[in-house]
């Protein structure tokens, strides 16, 4: 990188080989150079432990002591890495501005969030102090917070996740800064509200001229964001170029991998990609190339030395890799690179879903929670109205999606269903067998043709149990005694998920996130269950190790003939796993049918809001594409608006006439076949383009 | 791995690798002591009483010529014992209490959190001295119960607090989802999870337990003769500490010395097992 430092074009950022190595040796990045350019956005892209935060913070100065980083950070060509904390201090939030993660712990709970956006202007300009209001005022309004006078007086717990993000951005822009650091801004936030987010960053660029770094593990916010992209690996960049070379042409092996290993919403047939193997630690890193272990390009000299960064073609295009050239002249990406695994074959025709065997029935399933209030006399002062009214069934060896933002029920309702007892209303039948009638014995029996996969692989296995423990307690608890045909069992299950029998004596800590869903997708198939319940189990998995996972649940529900209840707010992924899908909305269901009809033809304006909101992996799709930005947040599920859950935030009725809007605000519409021969069905007074919407009234 | 990590930042603390040298030398004191000493703690030496410290009688003798080495030692070896059961009784109490409180809530819970609070407000070194001279003649362990019941209310209201947050945890809902019935899960999955705060618990227990049972007895509640713990042999020893200074110093100094010890070997167990702290 040998640009001009000098002129209009300078960068305004430059990061020269930057390492950081903490306590016990354990090098974090290596080597990491980058420019950034004033307007600018340059996007760094990883997975978990690749070093990208690590990177960011290092350039902020804000690493804990005894993290040792060399290299060199120049801000307008002033040297950053030495600099004294004070003249850092005068930086932070006034050249450098840092947007994080997790926008609850940005803020201090006991001021105003006017107060703090204020007090960050004050820091930096000298203005008086009812000026600085005034500008926290205006800066709430340029990130879009409706009322912004009214809201500047709110406390950060009063406001949403979407809305915290958003005044975060206003803070970090408050002093008009040259570099903007934004440390996976939206990865915590829904779709919908993701969308609003990005959208705002937008304006805050635009307004600002500022550079930004985007870090993100999320390869579709980039696409639609970044003017260039750097891809790290084990604390290394390992390709870098423009947004379009990355996407179209990667020419390295791991970043056509990442690439071919996402769930894609356009191509949802084809069989996922995964990248084999984990990431290495970085405590151990692999003599050669740290990719090479993974690598289907590998050969013999990839373990010789770490290849670096490497110009290949013209312009700013650098990838790490001895073969980059290879690949760029014959023209290699990572669909024909990486071996694609089979799919099973389907085992028997399948009959159709209405000769199938019902194994999930709910009813018009109700739970609400009473919302108290009081310290010594609880009183009722009003209802959560979590899961209000939700009717769908699963056929055997059905794939069944529950997708919604959070709030809207999903875990409750799966809560209801595992707990196998009379819900507050309506009715759960599973196996042919009604809930609210089970005796004690029986709902035992049925607990083994039910089983669960939770979202967060840390959190469900025991971490003082040995895998074999954890495996061996559901066939224990269910009169399995012979300690041989226990570990018989343990050996086979290992194996079925892609593991090795030998595993069963480890710790779960010393596996991986994706193989401890491993194990926890094994514990679930112990006792040969008829239908699972997956709730969001590839939601925390890096992608490259998520498309293993996905791929493993649909073998398996080929090979063992399972039936799935999937819970998931990813709608790509659902996309690719399901046959059927459910969306819901603040505890009712919006639309729901076949995942073809639905994703093709969505009938309901959540539905379209949903799919139009998700970025897709591809930058020419992702800059051409028409969003559909959803105002406002997700109202409270205890406050639910009358009538049409939806109406609060729906574009459509926007364009309907008075009369029928009325209708949208007076009655609440129920889920309405759309076509008498499809699998179609949205909860929507006026749904799109489809026979059903017939004469006002009906 | 994870007890692994706890033990070398352990050994790498100063203060508990100190400790734990001093704890294992009174211990070897207390029981390997007397096989060496020249004088059983039951023999009385008639030809000397109040004797200094002397090449026969290492530490000097009593007013009846007993042997304060092997008295005081004697002493020791009670202490210590009434002091690691009533730790593992008090924090086993805690531990069962507070978990099927977390974990079953509702009325169990309230009726749990009523015995432990009603048990707080109660002033227990009164309610034991009232109680102990009615046990005259019974066994000491009686002792250890009553100073084991007075003592688990604190730790059990930590212990519920943390079932509370475990009780959500998926590897929990799990097991719950497969059937398990719910004393297996606290004993299979809950108490082992808390093992932390439980063994520094017990730990710091054991020191208070000794202190206790030597105030007590010091008062003439606890220990009752012709038994001897540190806490009678202080008591008999403090009203001639000016003229025979050996009958008070050599007790009161292994007390110190083990409540001592065994504090910071608690300290350094509770930094070893903190993630947060930097040692």
């Amino acid at each position: 990188m040998n640009e001009p430092t000098t002129g209009r074009d300078a960068p305004i950022l430059e990061v020269s080989d930057l390492n950081v190595t903490f306590r016990g040796g354990i090098k974090a990045v290596r080597g990491v150079s980058y420019q950034l350019r004033p307007g600018e956005v340059l996007g760094i892209v990883g997975e978990s432990g690749s070093g990208k935060s690590v990177t960011s913070l290092a350039v902020m100065g804000l690493l804990p002591e005894g993290a040792e980083v060399t290299g060199s950070v120049r801000l307008h060509g002033k040297e950053l890495i030495g600099a004294r904390e004070e003249d850092l201090t005068r930086l932070r939030g006034k050249s450098v501005s840092m947007i994080f993660q997790d926008p609850l712990s940005a803020f201090t709970p006991v001021y105003t969030i006017g107060d703090q956006i204020a007090e960050a202007v004050r820091i930096h300009q000298k203005v008086g102090k009812d000026k600085a209001a005034r500008r926290a005022v205006e800066l709430l309004d340029l990130v879009g917070i409706p009322h912004p006078d009214v809201r500047a007086k709110a406390f950060p717990h009063e406001f949403s996740g979407g809305m915290r993000q958003r005044a975060m951005i206003a803070m970090a822009i408050a002093n008009d800064p040259d570099v903007l650091i934004c440390d996976e801004p939206t990865t915590a936030l829904d779709v919908t509200i993701q969308a609003q987010v990005l959208d705002v960053l937008k304006t805050a660029q635009r307004e600002t001229g500022a550079g930004i770094v985007m870090i993100t593990h999320d390869l579709g916010v980039v696409a639609g964001l970044a003017d260039r992209v750097l891809v790290m690996y084990a604390g290394k960049p390992v390709e870098t170029g423009t947004v379009d070379e990355i996407y179209y042409r990667p020419r390295q092996p791991y970043t056509m991998g990442l690439l071919a290993s996402i769930p894609r919403m356009d191509r949802p047939t084809e069989r996922l990609i995964p990248i084999e193997g984990n990431p290495p630690s970085p405590a151990a890193l692999p003599p050669g190339c740290p990719f090479a272990p993974r690598c289907p390009l590998k050969v013999d000299a990839c373990d010789d030395a770490e290849p670096e960064l490497e110009r290949i073609g013209t312009g700013g295009r650098m990838s790490a890799c001895i073969r980059s050239h290879e690949i760029d002249l014959k023209g290699l990406d990572g669909a024909t690179v990486y071996p694609v695994p089979e799919a099973p074959a389907q085992r028997e025709e399948r009959r159709p879903r209405a000769e199938r065997e019902t194994v999930l029935k709910v009813d018009d399933l109700i739970r609400h929670y009473p919302l108290m209030k009081g310290a010594v006399m609880k009183r009722r002062v009003g209802t959560v109205y979590a899961v209000d009214g939700i009717s769908f069934d699963i056929a055997e060896g059905e794939t069944l999606a529950l997708v919604g933002e959070s709030g809207c029920g999903k875990t409750t309702t799966l809560q209801q269903i595992m707990q196998l007892q009379a819900p507050q209303g309506g009715t759960v039948v599973v196996l042919g067998k009604d809930s609210a009638k089970l005796a004690k014995a029986e709902r035992k029996g049925l607990r083994r043709d039910l089983q669960i996969v939770f979202q967060d692989p840390m959190s469900a296995l025991d971490p003082r149990m040995p895998v074999g423990d954890i495996l061996a307690e559901p066939l224990r608890a269910h009169g399995h005694k012979d300690a041989k045909a226990i570990r018989a069992r343990i050996d086979e299950l290992l194996t079925l998920v892609g593991l090795a029998p030998e595993h069963a004596e480890r710790y779960p800590q010393h596996f991986s996130g994706g193989q401890r869903q491993r194990i926890g997708i094994a514990r679930a198939l112990a006792l040969e269950p008829k239908l699972i319940v997956l709730d969001e189990p590839v939601s925390a998995l890096d992608v490259s190790i998520q498309a293993g996972v996905i791929n493993l649940l649909e073998d398996l529900k080929v090979r063992l003939g399972l039936s799935y209840l999937f819970v998931a707010h990813d709608l790509s992924v659902v996309r690719h796993i399901a046959d059927r899908v459910a969306v819901m909305y603040l505890g009712k269901i919006a639309e729901i049918g076949a995942v073809d009809e639905v994703y093709g033809a969505p009938a309901h304006p959540y539905t379209r809001a949903l799919l139009s909101a998700i970025p897709l992996p591809d930058p020419e799709l992702e800059r051409s594409r028409e969003r559909i930005l959803l105002k406002g947040d997700l109202p409270s599920p205890a406050n639910p608006p009358s009538g049409c859950r939806f109406r609060t935030r729906c574009p459509k009725r926007a364009l309907l006439g008075e009369a029928e809007a009325r209708k949208c605000e007076e009655a609440e519409p129920a889920v309405i076949r759309l076509a008498p021969a499809g699998d179609h069905g949205a909860a929507c007074h006026y749904p799109e383009n489809t026979e059903a919407v017939a004469a006002p009234g009906v | 791995m994870r007890s692994k990590v706890t033990l070398a930042r352990l050994a790498r603390n100063p203060q508990a690798r100190y400790g734990l040298i001093a704890l294992v030398l009174l211990l070897a004191l207390a029981y390997v002591g007397p096989f060496f000493g020249p004088y059983d703690w039951t023999d009385k030496d008639f030809t000397s009483f109040l004797s200094p410290p002397s090449a026969d009688h290492w530490w000097g003798t009593t007013q009846i010529g007993q042997d304060v080495y092997a008295v005081t030692l004697r002493g020791m070896q009670k202490s210590i014992v009434i002091g690691f059961l009533v730790a593992l009784f008090s924090t086993g109490l805690a531990a069962l209490v507070g978990a099927f409180a977390g974990y079953f809530g509702g009325w169990v819970d309230k009726a749990l959190m009523w015995v432990t609070d009603l048990l707080l407000v109660l002033p227990s070194f009164l309610i034991i001295a009232i109680i102990s001279p009615r046990l005259k003649g019974a066994s000491w362990l009686w002792f250890v119960v009553l100073l084991g019941a007075f003592s688990w209310m604190i730790t059990s209201r930590v212990v519920r607090s943390m079932t509370l947050s475990l009780r959500e945890r998926e590897f929990v809902l799990a097991a719950r989802y497969m059937g398990i019935p719910g004393w297996k899960i606290i004993l299979r999955h809950v108490v082992p999870n808390l093992s932390s705060l439980l063994i520094i618990d017990a730990t710091i227990n054991v020191s208070a337990a000794i202190i206790g049972e030597a105030a007590l007895s010091f008062f003439g509640f606890g220990v009752q003769p012709p038994d001897v713990s540190l806490g009678t042999l202080i008591a008999a020893g403090s009203d001639k500490v000016t003229g025979y200074p050996w009958l008070f110093l050599f007790p009161a100094g292994l007390l110190v010395l083990l409540v001592l010890s065994v504090n910071l070997i608690g300290d350094g167990l509770r930094d070893a097992l903190d993630p947060g702290s930097n040692k």
